[in-house]
């Protein structure tokens, strides 16, 4: 039971959803809402903060603006499109709460997240933890040296960087040049196994993008760009993101 | 199998679901996969990605998981696949935080591993019954 009636003046109109609707895409809807739940039902955010996807949408269409732009849900949810997906009516929620994590002031976003989307800014690998482009490819050199020298049969293997005009330029996590190094040695030999003609490179090796998580349109662009720059400027054909 | 929402609903849909379960099957033998319910495109997110595992709300990030770990503990499965690296930083924790002590692993872990060639170096998340299977042969580093 709900213990508290919302009241809703007349003239009070959301001017957050209408802005969130003007972006959506041709057919973009967020007022052909059934209120049916199914988002909601199969929704893994239903019920943290006493909050859900159907709820969120509601708040917005009776112009709960500021309740909705201040709710932390908007960081617990993923985004993950389950809703939409499920939804009949093919609402853009993810997309609202886009834009909710986006009316957070910038420095009263999750620490973790602006810290990551700040460190990332900083230089050209774009690597969230920091790594700059001596240590990805100290490390990377370092680990295939080892498997080289001690695994029978790997003599050969291949971890290449900055290698102009392959194939594919592939991306890869922070965690691992940084935290288990080893952890990229199986995918350097599927590769291997393979035949691909494939390559890191020292600048915008990093795959991850917590600008993107962030809602900071202007970081978020700026990592992409720096990271295809890379990818064009070793003329490579396929970039490879494994998030 | 952990369906990526990435890979999967977000991008390629449903046939880089089945690719997926091509590629497993052939790896574990089919009578050794088992999948969880929902699946493929009508997977849930397992609460790792968005940001949340650097968002700062570790006992909403893991309510979240819940559902994630309830189905993975319904398949009776000793393993999960999770071959996207945010899965498997949140699944790894679900396993430990609620006791169900499933192991979790990157797809190229089990690649490798079924093709004889998975390093000594390269086998932490692979649990006890894996971890000597088919080690390949090693020489002493000279220094």
């Amino acid at each position: 039971m709900v213990d508290e009636v919302v009241k809703i003046g007349k003239k009070r109109k959301s001017a957050f959803k209408d802005m969130v609707k003007s972006i959506l895409p041709e057919g973009g809807n967020l007022d052909a809402c059934l209120t049916c739940g199914l988002c909601s039902s199969g929704c893994p955010a239903t019920g943290i903060g006493d909050m859900d996807p159907r709820k969120f949408l509601r708040m917005a269409a009776l112009g709960l603006d500021e309740e909705l732009t201040t709710h932390p849900w908007a960081w617990h949810c993923t985004m993950c499109m389950r809703c939409i997906h499920a939804c009949p009516m093919k609402i853009n929620i993810p997309q609202l709460v886009f834009n909710a994590r986006k009316a957070w002031p910038r420095d009263k976003r999750p620490k973790g997240i602006l810290g990551s989307c700040d460190m990332a800014l900083r230089n050209d690998t774009c690597s969230a933890m920091g790594a700059t482009e001596e240590d990805f490819e100290f490390v990377v050199g370092d680990v295939l040296d080892e498997v080289r020298a001690t695994q029978v049969g790997w003599e050969d293997l291949e971890a290449p960087v900055n290698k102009e005009g392959a194939e594919f330029f592939l991306n890869q996590n922070s965690r691992e040049p940084v935290t288990e190094p080893d952890e990229m040695v199986p995918l350097w030999k599927i590769l291997h196994k393979v035949g691909a003609d494939w390559t890191y490179g020292t600048k915008g090796w990093a795959a991850e993008n917590y600008c993107m998580f962030m809602a900071d349109d202007e970081a978020w662009k700026h990592i992409v760009e720096v990271k295809k720059k890379a990818v064009e400027d070793l003329r490579c054909k396929v970039w490879l993101n494994t998030e | 199998m952990q369906d990526p929402c990435q890979l999967v609903r977000k991008t390629f849909g449903d046939p880089v679901a089945d690719d997926l379960r091509f590629v497993v099957k052939a790896v574990v033998g089919e009578e050794n996969y088992i999948d969880m319910t929902p699946n493929k495109s009508n997977n849930y997110c397992c609460g790792g990605g968005g940001g949340f595992l650097q968002s700062g709300f570790p006992d909403e990030r893991r309510q979240y998981g819940k559902l994630k770990d309830d189905q993975i503990k319904a398949t009776g499965a000793t393993y999960c696949i999770t071959p996207c690296h945010n899965c498997h930083a949140q699944v790894h924790d679900l396993s430990e935080h609620y006791g169900g002590h499933y192991n979790v692993v990157h797809l190229w872990t089990l690649i490798c591993l079924s093709m004889g060639c998975l390093g000594p170096n390269e086998r932490t998340y692979l649990g006890e019954d894996l971890a000597e299977l088919l080690m390949p042969e090693v020489r002493e580093e000279e220094e």
